[in-house]
C-alpha cells in the first residue's frame, strides 16, 4: 500500500483534518472521543460495582449468621457523625454537579469555585471517617490489632451506649463475632476512603487544570468522568451508610 | 479437492518490507516503553508473557522429572509444592489470561475494525505497566522463597497454616488483575464505538465476538478476585478476617468469591482461542463460517453461562446438595454452544477446499484436543462421576487438554497466522508443520496417561506415588519432552524469520479480514485511510473481485 501517506501521527492528524487540538489522532470526531471516554467510563464504574459487591457479600453472610454481633457494633458507632458524613457527601456530590455544569456552559471562575468546594467538602469528609477511626482505636474495637470484647459481654462498661440501647450481654463466641463486623467496618469503610482520597488527589490536579482553562473550552469529558466517579464513591457510602451505622436503631 | 498449500508471496527478487511500518517508525527503547500504538504494546505483552510462560513451563519441567519415578527423590516436598503453585500461578495468571486478549487482541481488534488505534492509548499502555509491576511481585515471590499453596490459595491454609510469600503472591495477582479489567475496558469501547463505517455487528470477524465476550468476562469477575485477594492479605496481615473459621469466619465463602472469578477466568482462557480458530478455519477452508449468528452467539453465551457455574468446583467442600444439582445442570449447558462453534468449524471445513498449512494444522489439533477436553469436562459436571474423579489427575488431564491443547494450539495457530502480518515476513513452512505435528503427539503422549491415571486414583498435587502407576507416569514425562520439543521449536525459528524470512507483502494467505488489506507490517496508524466496509465477513468472492480490480489499476 501507499508509502507516500506514512508520516508521522502528529503530520498525518493536522495535515488531513480540521479539529480542535484536544481531540485525539484516532478518533475521527470529538463526538466519538466523548462517547468512547464516557462509555469507558461506565465500564469501570461497573468493575468497581462487582469489587464492592465481593465486600457486600461476605457482609449479608456474616450479618445474617451473626446478627447479634452486628446489632451490638452498630451501635457502637456515632449515628451523629454518621449522618454528617453523608450529608457532607450528598453537598459535595451537588458542587460536583454544579462543576460539570460549569465547565459545560464555560465558567471558568465558577468551575474553580465548585471544584474546591468539592474537594474542600471530601477532605472535611475524610477528616471526619479519621477522627471517628481514631475513636475506635481508642475503644479497643480494632480487631486484630487493638480489639477487647468488655462492651459486648458487658455492655454497661460503655455507659454512654448502654443508656441509650439497654443492649443484652453477649455471650463470649457471640461477642467474638462483634471482631467480624468491625473487620468488615474498617475494610468497607477503607476502600471507600481509599477511593475518597483518589478522587481528593485527582480533584486537586482537576483544579490546576481549570485555572489554565483546559475545561471550559469546549472539552469537557474529563470533568464529566470524574464526575460520574465522584457520584459513584457518593452511592457507595450511601449504601454503607445504612448498613453499617443503622442496624437496629428503633429500640 | 486439497492443496498442500494456499501461500501466495510476491516476488522475492523484487519485494522488499514497506518502508515505513510500526517497527521502525520510531526508533529507540524509548519509543518502545512509552509507545501507545496498540501494536507496539502488543509487543511489549508478548515479550513479558513469554518470559513468564519460560518461568512456568521449567517449573513443569521439574515438577515431570520428580514424577519420573514413584519416590520423591529429586525435590524434598515442600519444594514440589511450591513448583507446582509457581507453575499454576505464572502459568494461569501471568500467561493463559493475558495472552491472547493482550497480545492478539491488542494487535488485531484494531486493524479488523478498521480503526486507527484501540479507543484509549493510554489506558492499554498502562495496563501493561501494572501487569509489569504484578509480575514483579511474582519474581520477587519466587525469588525470596516461592509460595506453596496452589494457584487457588485455599483458605485457611493460605491464610494461618503457610508461611510462605503469600502476600507477595496474591499482591501481585491483585495488580494484574487490574491491567486485565482495563484491557477488558478497552476492547469493549473499541469494539462499540471504533468501528468503520459499515462495519456492522453482523460484519464482524467472529475473533472479535470472541473477544468481546473475552472483555465481558474481565470486567465483571476480575474485580471479584481483586477483593478476594485483598481480604486474603488483610486476614493474613491483621490475623483476623472472614475467612477464618477460627473467629467466625467462612473458608467456603472464599471459595466462592475465588471461583466467581476463576471459572470465567478459566473461559478467558479458551474464547480467544475459538476467535483464532474461526479465522483461521474459514481461511484455510475457503468459505465463510458455517452459520456465523450461532457462532457469534455461542461466544457470548458461553461468557454469560460462565457466572452461572462457578460451584462446580466446590462439590466436594460442603456446599448444598440441591446447588451442587443446580450447578451440575448449569455446567452441562456449557457443552451446548462449545458444541455449536465445534459442529459449525467441521461445517465449514465440508466441502471447502482446505490447505493443510501450519496455521491449519494445529487447528485441527485444537478441534480434536479441545472436544476431548470438553467432553471429559461434562463427567466431571455429573456430580457422581466427579465425587470419584476431583483432585485426581483426571481433573489435571481435563483442564490442560482445554487449556493447553486447546488453547495453546490455537495460539500457535494465531501467531503462525499472523506472524506475517505481525513481521512481514513468513516463518520456515516445514519447520512450522512439523513442529505443529510434534506438539500434536507430545501433548497427548504427556496428558492423556493422566486420564488412566486420574481414573485409577492418583491424587493432584504429591510428589510420590505408589510404584504401581509408574509407568503412565514414565510415559506422561516423556511426551512432556516431546512437547517441549514442540515449544522450542518456534522459539528458534520464529525469530530467526524476522530477519531472513521470505517477504510475505500484504496478505499471503488470501484472507478477507481488513488487517490484510493493508501493507505488512501495518503503519503506526494502522490504515493511510479509514477503510469503508462494503461487504459481508469472510466473502471470498469480494476478495477476488477486489485483487483483479487492484491488479488491473
Amino acid at each position: 500500500m501507499s508509502e507516500t501517506a506514512s508520516t508521522t501521527h502528529g503530520v498525518l492528524a493536522g495535515a488531513q483534518h480540521e479539529h480542535p487540538p484536544y481531540q485525539r489522532h484516532h478518533f475521527s470526531s470529538v463526538a466519538q472521543q466523548f462517547d468512547a471516554s464516557n462509555f469507558a467510563m461506565w465500564l469501570f464504574l461497573l468493575t468497581e460495582i462487582m469489587f464492592f459487591g465481593g465486600l457486600f457479600t461476605s457482609y449479608l453472610i456474616m450479618r445474617n449468621w451473626y446478627y447479634p454481633a452486628f446489632v451490638a457494633g452498630s451501635h457502637q458507632l456515632s449515628i451523629f457523625l454518621g449522618t454528617t458524613m453523608t450529608a457532607v457527601l450528598i453537598i459535595s456530590s451537588f458542587t460536583m454537579a454544579m462543576a460539570v455544569w460549569c465547565a459545560e456552559t464555560g465558567r471558568k471562575r465558577d468551575l474553580i469555585l465548585s471544584l474546591s468546594l468539592t474537594l474542600l467538602l471530601g477532605v472535611v469528609f475524610l477528616c471526619l471517617k479519621g477522627f471517628e477511626w481514631h475513636g475506635e482505636w481508642v475503644e479497643y474495637h480494632v480487631p486484630g490489632l487493638r480489639f477487647s470484647v468488655e462492651n459486648f459481654v458487658n455492655p454497661a462498661s460503655d455507659p454512654q451506649v448502654f443508656k441509650e440501647y439497654h443492649d443484652k450481654p453477649l455471650a463470649t463466641d457471640m461477642a467474638e463475632n462483634v471482631g467480624q463486623y468491625f473487620f468488615l467496618y474498617f475494610v468497607m469503610t477503607g476502600m471507600h476512603a481509599l477511593h475518597m482520597i483518589i478522587g481528593v488527589s485527582v480533584l486537586t490536579f482537576m483544579i490546576l487544570r481549570a485555572r489554565a482553562g483546559d475545561y471550559t473550552s469546549g472539552h469537557v469529558t474529563f470533568v464529566e468522568n470524574f464526575g460520574l466517579y465522584w457520584h459513584f464513591v457518593d452511592i457507595v457510602w450511601i449504601f454503607l451508610f445504612p448498613l453499617l451505622y443503622l442496624i437496629s436503631r428503633h429500640s | 479437492m486439497s492443496t498442500s498449500t494456499l501461500v501466495t508471496l510476491p516476488d522475492q527478487s523484487t519485494a522488499k518490507i514497506p518502508k515505513v511500518n510500526f517497527l521502525n517508525q520510531e526508533n529507540g527503547l524509548l519509543s518502545w516503553i512509552l509507545t501507545l500504538d496498540h501494536k507496539r504494546i502488543a509487543i511489549l505483552y508478548l515479550i513479558t508473557t513469554v518470559f513468564f510462560f519460560m518461568i512456568g513451563g521449567a517449573a513443569a519441567a521439574v515438577i515431570r522429572l520428580e514424577l519420573l519415578t514413584p519416590a520423591g527423590d529429586l525435590v524434598a516436598a515442600d519444594t514440589y509444592n511450591k513448583l507446582f503453585s509457581i507453575h499454576g500461578i505464572i502459568m494461569v495468571f501471568f500467561f493463559l489470561v493475558p495472552i491472547a486478549p493482550a497480545v492478539l487482541g491488542n494487535f488485531l481488534i484494531p486493524l479488523m475494525i478498521g480503526a486507527r488505534d484501540v479507543a484509549l492509548p493510554r489506558v492499554n499502555l498502562l495496563s501493561w505497566y501494572l501487569f509489569v509491576i504484578g509480575g514483579c511481585f511474582e519474581l520477587y515471590m519466587i525469588i525470596f522463597g516461592g509460595v506453596d499453596t496452589g494457584w487457588t490459595f485455599t483458605t485457611p491454609l493460605s491464610t494461618h497454616y503457610v508461611n510462605t510469600h503469600v502476600v507477595g503472591a496474591a499482591m501481585g495477582i491483585f495488580i494484574a488483575g487490574f491491567s486485565s479489567i482495563l484491557t477488558g475496558i478497552n476492547f469493549i469501547v473499541t469494539i462499540h464505538k471504533m468501528r468503520a463505517p459499515g462495519m456492522t455487528w453482523f460484519r464482524l470477524p467472529l475473533f472479535i465476538w470472541s473477544f468481546y465476550a473475552t472483555s465481558i468476562i474481565f470486567v465483571l469477575a476480575t474485580p471479584v478476585i481483586a477483593i478476594a485477594m485483598v481480604l486474603i492479605v488483610l486476614e493474613r496481615v491483621v490475623g483476623i478476617g472472614v475467612f477464618d473459621p477460627a473467629r467466625g469466619g467462612d473458608p467456603i465463602l472464599f471459595q466462592h468469591l475465588f471461583w466467581f472469578y476463576s471459572h470465567p477466568a478459566v473461559y478467558v482462557m479458551i474464547l480467544p482461542g475459538m476467535g483464532v480458530i474461526s479465522e483461521v478455519v474459514s481461511t484455510f477452508s475457503r468459505k465463510r463460517v458455517f452459520g456465523y449468528t450461532a457462532v457469534a452467539f455461542s461466544s457470548v453465551a458461553i461468557a454469560v453461562f460462565s457466572f452461572f457455574v462457578w460451584a462446580h468446583h466446590m462439590f466436594i467442600m460442603g456446599i448444598s446438595n440441591y446447588s451442587a444439582l443446580v450447578f451440575s445442570l448449569m455446567t452441562m449447558l456449557v457443552a451446548v454452544p462449545s458444541a455449536i462453534k465445534v459442529f459449525n468449524w467441521s461445517a465449514t471445513m465440508y466441502k471447502g477446499s482446505i490447505h493443510f498449512d501450519t496455521p491449519m494444522i494445529y487447528t485441527l489439533g485444537f478441534l480434536g484436543l479441545f472436544t476431548i477436553g470438553g467432553l471429559t469436562g461434562v463427567f466431571l459436571a455429573t456430580l457422581g462421576m466427579d465425587i470419584h474423579l476431583t483432585e485426581t489427575y483426571f481433573i489435571v488431564a481435563h483442564f490442560h487438554y482445554v487449556m493447553v491443547g486447546g488453547m495453546v494450539s490455537a495460539l500457535m495457530a494465531g501467531i503462525h497466522f499472523w506472524w506475517p502480518k505481525i513481521t512481514g515476513r513468513m516463518y520456515p513452512e516445514s519447520l512450522g508443520r512439523l513442529a505443529a505435528i510434534i506438539l500434536f503427539i507430545g501433548f497427548n503422549l504427556t496428558f492423556f496417561p493422566q486420564f488412566i491415571l486420574g481414573y485409577l486414583g492418583m491424587p493432584r498435587r504429591y510428589w510420590s506415588y505408589p510404584p504401581e502407576f509408574q509407568v503412565l507416569n514414565v510415559f506422561s514425562s516423556a511426551g512432556a519432552t516431546i512437547l517441549a520439543i514442540g515449544y522450542l521449536l518456534p522459539f528458534l525459528y520464529l525469530p530467526w524469520s524476522i530477519t531472513y524470512g521470505e517477504i510475505a507483502g500484504s496478505n499471503p494467505w488470501k484472507a478477507t479480514g481488513l488487517e490484510w488489506q493493508t501493507q505488512s507490517p501495518p503503519l503506526m496508524e494502522n490504515f493511510p485511510e479509514i477503510p469503508i466496509m462494503d461487504h459481508e465477513a469472510y466473502d471470498y468472492d469480494w476478495l477476488e473481485r477486489h485483487q483483479q480490480e487492484v491488479a488491473s489499476v
